[in-house]
């Protein structure tokens, strides 16, 4: 039979029907996709007995408390606190997948001891014993040559024990450079200790709940500002009590989509407004002028130092900053001030809060002052919905020793940043000083909880000044930039595997304290770092160790926390309830007695940040935060990362926020690649069209652009703090910066 | 046939996402992650390849600086009730993987039984639904943490939001040992409902008047999501603003946002 195309094709369709209407495909279909379903290297979870834990996220200083549940020894979930009197139940991205941290492959398991060159990742374990008798070593061959100053710590644990007992142990052995990661926090508390009198260690409180018209001035409310989860909760409940939030910036960041009215101001120009703001409340006699004419000075006139009167804050205003002067600073229409002054002016118990974003950096305290100036004129002050100093809790009963002749001299010498104390840390100017040598050199640096070579700005000089440094010992217990770049790294616990203090969140109106649990058994040859600084003062002997006397940390914390150890233990928290709001009288200690406008030392004016870059960078560049980047010394652990929308990260491309307006004017469409760069570094981006961005204006997120850590994170994006560099405030000498200029190529 | 159609006496389980509330955060997903066992690869920056159950859509009202506005949309799967349970997935599926239970509304899916035809995905109007393309891999370590209540996927199936179907068990579970005859409001809450630190989530019984979202539901800014597909969905959402609403379907320029049901 010869096979012609029609026999072919019928016999084709005819074998395709037949089998088709077979069970064959079908049973083959079945039979493949159940082999496929059990495939043995999917993971089946061994069950097990379910329990609750509570504890404290300690991953911000929002201080959360937890509910961790686990199935025998494993930990399967973290959940927010129902009634914990900070978030209530709520938690957010970071705090959910704080398990990925504790179970990451890539934490450092084991005290580990630089092989290769710096940098390079090669390692060898070695013991704690050895670990400690290393550190300790290098540190008395230091004292022995008369350079114990030469040391310095640096810490982001913000005012909790393990912190105070690090200060506690580098003052007992010499050295006078104590460092805390510097954020808003400390422009807060240096604006109370200036105006209003409040010592350097006071807290600052915010009666959010009770406020009914809140002018942010940049801040993050929504995108982590304070403690953010309580700042969700206290959003919620505004709009309920219909609380008004006026929120002034430049872009539309998820606190401005979500405010009352979104104001957006030429970048820079914060204080200007206020002080506008001001003028109109004082032109219009809007403010509250009891509470101005009777607790407060230099408002009609300062004596100077040589007893003559000066103009006052009201002269000050009224002469530099109407509605008309003020418009061309910050691009708004002077009835619009007006307006703005007015409604502040008629709301019941308003509120002004500076501090953008998240609250990173200080910012300028010029702008801080002029901010505050509005509280202080609307009398929002120690008052219901107002700004307090929080009383610091109770001082420790630690024991005073003496120090030896080297420390008594070692902390008497210079601090490497320039400050008289470390009640404001300059961690901006530390590189400067590390590169120049001045006043002189440092020659061991040991970093907890804290990150530097990531999070500070200015990388490539941050980086440099850590080349100089002999030694770098961190505490961390991930791999992360500070501790790749380190010689010896003695991890600490994770905050899930050890007991520590969470004081005082910020921004919040009562002083609270939460104790961190060992949830979990320590999975690695890890060790609490309060432990460790107590073996390295045993290991220096002498008054260090005298000084240091407990046998372990949790010792050292019970005593610090005294009574307040058993509610601690029992409910996980700590309200000191019959916490007053401080009275004026008793607490506030100004030159004058009174809350100050204006004094002899400062008035509250409007200079503008030297932002950096000349006329060749035609463009703004900000930072912005938001709630789905970890940005402080926890990254981003692989959930968050998922979650991060790809006009932020597009495989491994950060996106860079620009207005089409602007983009079109350079020829530029979305997802094309640019290259962009400041008086500070350059980095290729891809754009993102946005129009919820003042033209002109180009943004960038914090948190990307890891080099360390785990594949999940690194080599992802853009380290903004290697495009931008810190700029001294004249006032603080805090990082005022709050952009750089910034220029786009294609690339 | 009506009875049936509105379930009732019987649960109809539902949420009222408060979209003035909602700020975004991404809480909602990390906690459905973190609940559901749902893997994660170096790169998720594709999200059509993304496994999300519950993702946060960003809305804006397409106006130019600085008129612009943005909203924030969490989008679950809306466990659409269609008529007589025959929402739009459950009604392709070849395989019954997918089944709508009368008892509590809940859209469910049965791994082992889906064989990766990905109808359902194609039916799906809200892109609720997702495939495994690929193996689910934990780095080494990370699998301790995955929840025991929860199996874990295969490559080749579809998934999707369950209303965290294991807690309402867990809550049946309880009450029984209690000796109680039915689970309480507070009983069974799904993760993201409980995690969300705005409180913009309510989840509970819409058929029951006692539960909160009963009357949210009812409130003039509620609406659904593409409500005249007739797909009948158990997420209702607020907004206070028209063009959150608006943007709910496709409206013409002269038409105004649909009245639910």
């Amino acid at each position: 039979m010869k096979i012609d195309r029609r026999s072919f094709l019928s016999l084709g369709i005819g074998v395709a029907a037949g089998t088709a209407f077979s069970p064959l495909p079908w049973k083959l279909m079945d039979d493949v996709s159940i082999w496929t379903q059990n495939w043995p290297w999917t993971p089946v979870p061994a069950k097990g007995e379910s329990t609750w834990v509570n504890s404290v996220c300690t991953l911000c200083p929002g201080s959360c408390g937890i509910s961790v549940r686990k199935v025998d020894d494993r930990g399967v979930k973290i959940e927010g606190m129902k009634d914990h009197p900070v978030n209530q139940g709520g938690i957010c991205s970071l705090g959910l997948a704080g398990l990925q941290l504790l179970y990451s492959p890539d934490r450092v398991k084991t005290p580990l001891k630089r092989a290769g060159k710096r940098g390079e990742g090669k390692w060898v374990s070695i013991s704690w014993d050895q670990a400690i008798s290393e550190v300790a070593g290098k540190l008395k061959e230091l004292i022995t040559g008369g350079q114990a100053h030469t040391v310095a710590g640096i810490t982001g644990g913000g005012p909790n024990t393990l912190s105070r007992l690090f200060k506690r142990f580098l003052t007992a052995y010499g050295s006078p450079n104590f460092f805390n990661i510097p954020s808003i926090d400390d422009s807060y508390r240096l604006a109370l200790q200036m105006m209003n009198g409040a010592t350097p260690d006071a807290t600052v409180g915010l009666d959010l709940e009770n406020t009914d018209f809140i002018l942010s001035f940049g801040c993050g409310l929504l995108d982590g500002w304070g403690s953010p989860v309580h700042m969700f909760k206290t959003n919620t409940a505004w709009r309920k009590t219909q609380a008004r939030v006026i929120q002034i910036e430049p872009r539309l960041s998820r606190t401005a989509a979500k405010a009352y009215q979104w104001i957006p101001i030429t970048p820079g120009s914060e204080g200007a407004l206020a002080l506008g703001i001001a003028n109109v409340l004082i032109t219009e006699s809007l403010y509250r002028k009891d509470f101005v004419d009777n607790y407060t000075s230099g408002f009609e006139g300062v004596v100077n130092a040589s007893g003559e009167l000066q103009k006052g804050f009201k002269q000050h205003v009224l002469d530099n900053f109407s509605p008309k002067a003020v418009s061309e600073l910050t691009g708004l229409d002077p009835a619009a001030i007006t307006l703005l002054a007015r409604e502040f002016a008629k709301a019941k118990a308003p509120i002004a809060l500076f501090g953008r974003g998240q609250g990173k950096l200080p910012g300028s305290m010029d702008e801080a002052l002029a901010i505050h100036a509005l509280n202080m004129l609307m009398g929002a002050i120690n008052q219901k919905g107002g700004i307090y100093a929080l009383p610091t809790p109770d001082s420790q009963t630690w024991p005073v020793v003496p120090p030896d002749a080297v420390a008594d001299s070692g902390v008497k010498e210079p601090r490497l940043d320039g400050a008289s104390s470390d009640a404001y840390s300059r961690l901006n100017q530390l590189p400067p000083a590390v590169l120049s040598g001045k006043p002189y050199p440092l020659n061991a640096l040991l970093v907890m909880e804290a990150n530097p070579l990531y999070t500070m700005s200015n990388s490539k000089a941050v980086q440099e000044a850590f080349d100089k440094i002999p030694l770098v010992v961190s505490f961390s217990s991930f791999m992360d930039e500070t501790a790749q770049n380190s010689d010896l790294i003695l991890p600490n616990h994770i905050y899930l595997e050890r007991q520590e203090d969470a004081p005082l969140p910020a921004g919040f109106s009562k002083p609270v304290i939460s104790l961190s649990k060992a949830v979990f058994k320590p999975l690695h040859n890890t060790q609490h770092a309060g432990d460790t600084l107590i073996l390295l003062a045993k290991g220096l002997g002498g008054s260090v160790a005298e000084t240091l006397p407990w046998k372990d940390f949790e010792a050292c914390l019970k005593q610090a926390m005294g009574d307040k150890m058993e509610p601690l233990q029992k409910t996980g928290y700590w309200v000191n309830t019959g916490a007053v709001f401080p009275d004026g009288k008793t607490t506030f200690t100004t030159p004058s007695g009174k809350f100050e406008f204006a004094s002899s030392a400062f008035c509250p004016g409007f200079t503008p940040v030297k932002i950096e870059g000349d006329a060749s960078y035609p463009l703004l560049l900000i930072p912005y935060d938001t709630m789905r980047l970890a940005s402080g010394y926890a990254a981003n652990p692989p959930f968050d990362t998922k979650i991060l929308e790809e006009t932020i990260l597009l495989h491994q491309d950060g996106l860079i926020e620009i207005n089409p307006k602007t983009a079109q004017s350079m020829g530029l469409s979305e997802n094309d690649r640019v290259l962009l760069q400041t008086p500070r570094g350059q980095a290729n981006v891809l754009i993102h069209l946005e129009e919820g961005i003042m033209p002109g204006v180009i943004a960038l997120p914090r948190g990307l652009g890891h080099t360390a850590y785990d594949a999940y994170i690194a080599g992802k994006g853009v380290n903004l703090n290697g495009l931008t560099g810190p700029v001294a405030d004249p006032i603080s000498g805090l990082d005022a910066a709050w952009g750089i200029k910034a220029k786009l190529s294609k690339a | 046939m009506k009875a049936e159609e509105n379930h009732g006496n019987t649960k109809k389980f539902g949420m009222v996402i408060d979209l003035d509330v909602c700020t975004g955060c991404g809480s909602c997903m990390v906690a459905c992650m973190a609940e559901n066992n749902v893997p994660f690869r170096k790169d998720e920056s594709d999200k059509l390849k993304s496994i999300t159950w519950m993702r946060v859509y960003k809305l804006s009202n397409g106006k130019p600086y600085p008129e612009t506005d943005i909203c924030y949309l969490p989008r679950p799967c809306q466990h659409c009730e269609g008529h007589e349970g025959h929402s739009p997935c459950v009604s392709v599926c070849p395989a019954t993987a997918t089944d709508y239970d009368m008892q509590t509304g809940i859209v469910s899916q049965i791994y082992t039984r889906c064989f990766g035809c990905r109808y359902c995905m194609a039916a799906c109007p809200y892109h609720a639904r997702y495939f495994n393309w690929y193996d689910p891999v934990w780095p080494k370590g990370m699998e301790k943490y995955l929840n025991p209540d929860v199996s874990v996927r295969m490559r080749g199936v579809v998934e999707k939001c369950s209303f965290c179907i294991q807690r309402y068990q867990a809550a049946k579970n309880r009450a029984f040992m209690e000796g109680k005859a039915d689970i309480e409001e507070g009983d069974y809450q799904t993760a993201c409902t409980q995690a969300c630190p705005a409180g913009a989530i309510t989840f509970g019984d819409l058929n029951n008047p006692a539960h909160a979202v009963y009357k949210l539901k009812k409130q003039p800014n509620a609406f659904r999501l593409l409500e005249r597909l007739g797909t009948n969905p158990k997420i209702y959402y607020l907004s206070s603003r028209e063009w959150v609403r608006r943007a709910g379907d496709n409206y013409l320029k002269n038409e105004g946002p649909a009245k639910i049901g």
